[in-house]
């Protein structure tokens, strides 16, 4: 339990990372580029975190309890949304390819050079 | 390159990162154990100085407010790229809403689809709007409640109303919709420094009861502001791409 | 005066029931991105990412985060499922068109 949450972070980057080196469909590699965004959410957020503390929120508890840290969470909250925003621009190059080259098969693409 | 050797640098690399993440982690402190000054800091004193009992918002828009606008505007960024990159080609044409809507190819959703996404829309803009002014109180904030606004544009096309979605959110609307949005978070930050003070300072009111709707100062307005910009950025890419997909089609 | 807030004291898990939960979820999410990446077919792979996705806010959830949560529901679960389905559809539908025209 000591470092069980690191270990699932480099699992999940290694997993992701290896659906984008052995994709053939754009759409694929794309999805798995999400897969390897969220593990720096989950080595965030396990950095922050305190045994036995609670959510920095204290409109109900007393402002002294002990909470985790707010910092990394200010950090992937953001971080969230804007990877969205960019993803969907990787979607608009995706489209546009597809009408350009006719296939999404990154193999085939690289080979349309020239 | 060929995929297997592709796979064997892959494999050579991962194995290089374990060996040097295995000697990292002999090194660490523990999960649970955390040591650091700032979260201790930022908890004991941010009810105190901002009087909003949100610490992780008060955070994003007033101790750490200029890298919250700089991902802001990565977001506006991105939403106009997806504008550009999805433009008209050489090549291409465009037919109007309203044919598309007459031509209506395609299976037209069934009636349970249609009655719960109409019977969703209502609450699901309020809550958008519950969220992204709640910023100082709980966990709410502008980017989830702009999120969740722009999600209850989607329900509108999904309930099979494509024309309608269209009407209520025209591109040069959102456009402006999303501009006020970015410039009036930078704005606020200006009308600081007109006052003599640094930039995005927390200068309005604070309040006297923490964690009230209407205290903690600049931080609710900022949230407003970023909530009205991230709506109005993914009701644009949305629709942009259902653009691409029911409008826009190759010449033959 | 700043008026201090109520003096509740917070419900908190007993240590050994939230060290649980945490194992669990984290084992689940782990399998789950391993579920992803295998799932070759673009359509398929996206209803496993919106349930990745909910899975991920799950495990935030045990970490004390509950901004993250919302925003992970919101983004990964929901806008970034439609999006991936727009486009492709988008993709699909130019695909029917060059072999019909072929």
């Amino acid at each position: 339990m000591q470092i069980l949450p690191f270990v699932v972070v480099v699992w999940i980057f290694a997993v992701g990372l290896y659906g984008v080196v052995t994709s053939r469909h754009l759409m694929h590699l794309i999805m798995c580029l999400i897969v390897v965004q969220s593990s720096t959410y989950v080595l965030l957020l396990g950095v922050g975190y305190r045994r036995g503390a609670v959510a920095p929120y204290f409109s109900d508890i007393p402002a002294r309890t002990p909470a985790v840290d707010p910092v990394v969470q200010a950090l992937a909250l953001t971080d969230v949304v804007v990877e969205a925003a960019v993803t969907a621009l990787l979607l608009a190059l995706a489209i546009q390819a597809h009408k350009r080259f006719g296939t999404l098969d990154p193999h085939e693409l690289v080979e349309l050079s020239g | 390159m060929t995929a297997r050797t592709r796979t064997r640098v892959f494999l050579a690399a991962m194995a290089g990162l374990a060996a040097f993440y295995v000697w990292g982690l002999t090194g660490l402190p523990g999960f649970g154990s955390y040591p650091g000054p700032y979260g201790y800091i930022l908890d004991h004193v941010a009810v105190l100085q901002t009087n909003a009992t949100g610490v992780v918002s008060a955070i994003n828009f007033s101790y750490r407010g200029i890298d919250t606008l700089g991902e802001e505007f990565i977001l506006f960024i991105a939403a106009t790229g997806v504008s550009t990159v999805l433009r008209h080609l050489r090549g291409e044409r465009e037919e109007s809403a309203g044919a598309a809507a007459l031509r209506a190819e395609g299976p037209a959703p069934s009636d349970a689809t249609r009655q719960a996404t109409v019977l969703f829309v209502g609450p699901v803009m309020v809550m958008g709007w519950f969220l992204g002014s709640h910023a100082q109180t709980s966990p709410s904030g502008g980017f989830q409640g702009g999120v969740i606004l722009a999600t209850a544009f989607i329900l509108i096309y999904l309930a099979g109303q494509f024309l309608a979605f269209r009407r209520l959110s025209p591109v040069p609307l959102t456009d402006a919709v999303g501009a006020v949005g970015a410039g009036g978070f930078a704005v606020i930050g200006l009308a600081a420094v007109a006052q003599g003070l640094p930039y995005l300072y927390n200068f309005l009111p604070l309040g006297s009861v923490p964690g009230a709707v209407s205290s903690s100062g600049t931080i609710a307005l900022i949230s407003f502001f970023v909530g009205v910009e991230v709506a109005a950025a993914f009701v644009l890419i949305v629709s942009e791409l259902l653009e691409q997909t029911l409008l826009v089609e190759a010449e033959r | 005066m700043i008026v201090a807030s109520a003096g509740t004291s917070p419900f908190v898990l007993p240590g050994a029931v939230m060290d649980g939960l945490q194992v669990v979820l984290l084992v689940l999410v782990a399998v789950l991105a391993t579920a992803v990446v295998l799932t070759r077919a673009p359509v398929r792979q996206v209803i496993v990412l919106s349930s990745y996705g909910l899975m991920l806010a799950l495990l935030f959830l045990a970490f004390q985060a509950p901004d993250v949560t919302l925003s992970e529901l919101t983004v990964g679960a929901v806008a970034l499922p439609v999006l991936l389905m727009l486009a492709l559809a988008k993709v699909r539908g130019q695909g029917r068109e060059r072999r019909r025209d072929r």
